[in-house]
């Protein structure tokens, strides 16, 4: 798909890729201080920001209804679960860790992460990504969702039966550590 | 007809998506805590959804798809996200502690 505009609106289409640039930014930032906080409350926050900015540029790409779901599940789930289990967890600062220790693992980390992106991402721009001769079905949520229940419909059923263990499980292993042992759940710890 | 200058491109959002990998392998390999190596795993899971639809977007012929397999991965990113931190609870009370490096004997 070629996106083009009218010359009419070439202050609107400037105007767009600076928050197009601006949600780039969001989503960076957010990851940075998703990965590089030393408080594991900031890196949920950093983390909620750099959802918001995927959102952003699902946005971008046209796809509404995924950008609604990118918030829903993730901001408004994933995002406030984790915040649930830091607040009843209360991690000790992870700076505490043996520094040499905690040196090796940044390095390692470096090495691992400039690693992929220099093979991915040679591989990926190397290659130049024609368009489809002719689109046959659109994104519309009405589209999705036949979809979903036609010739996706295995993945959708598998999904929601690992969605119902994930909970049954989830529940089963938080509700063990509380009240069945005698070494949980007290202070004698 | 004028061609966006940035959000027009394919290769942005690919470029976007290598970087939130990036990060997030860097964040699941440096960060000891458990609550931590997830939050870089859903910086990878994000990264992946943004190329399933950014693809999707502008070469895919059936549009349906991309949209489909992101929502899978959200879908399987939030039952990750409620078995790893039910698990991170579980082993802060036992242990008081939820640093992976900690946690290679789970029987006491």
């Amino acid at each position: 798909m070629d996106i083009t505009f009218s010359s009419d609106f070439s202050a609107y289409v400037a105007i767009a890729d600076v928050t197009f640039i601006a949600f780039i930014a969001m989503t960076l930032a957010g990851g940075l201080v998703a990965i590089l906080a030393k408080q594991l409350i900031h890196a949920v926050l950093g983390l909620i920001l750099c959802l918001i900015g995927v959102a952003g540029l699902y946005a971008f790409l046209g796809n509404y209804f995924i950008a609604s779901m990118q918030i829903l599940i993730y901001v408004g789930a994933v995002s406030i679960s984790m915040v649930f289990a830091v607040m009843l967890a209360r991690p000790p600062a992870e700076v505490k860790q043996k520094s040499m220790r905690l040196a090796t693992k940044i390095a390692l980390g470096v090495i691992v992460g400039l690693f992929t992106a220099a093979t991915v991402g040679s591989a990926v721009f190397a290659q130049h990504w024609s368009e489809a001769a002719k689109v046959t079905k659109g994104d519309t949520p009405v589209e999705i969702g036949v979809g979903l229940l036609t010739h996706n419909v295995l993945a959708f059923e598998l999904i929601s039966l690992v969605l119902l263990i994930a909970i049954i499980g989830s529940v089963v292993i938080a509700k063990r550590g509380r009240g069945t042992g005698t070494s949980v759940g007290g202070e004698e710890i | 007809m004028i061609h966006p200058t940035f959000f027009g491109n394919l290769e942005v959002y690919l470029l976007v998506a290598l970087i939130l990998l990036s990060f997030g392998l860097y964040g699941l390999i440096s960060r000891p805590g458990l609550i931590s190596m997830l939050i870089s795993v859903e910086l990878i899971l994000n990264g992946a959804g943004l190329n399933f639809m950014a693809f999707n977007t502008f070469i895919a012929p059936d549009k349906t798809e991309g949209a489909t397999f992101t929502l899978f991965v959200m879908g399987l990113a939030a039952a990750e996200a409620a078995i790893t931190l039910s698990i991170a609870v579980a082993i802060y009370r036992r242990f008081r502690l939820i640093t992976a490096d900690n946690l290679s004997g789970m029987k006491d």
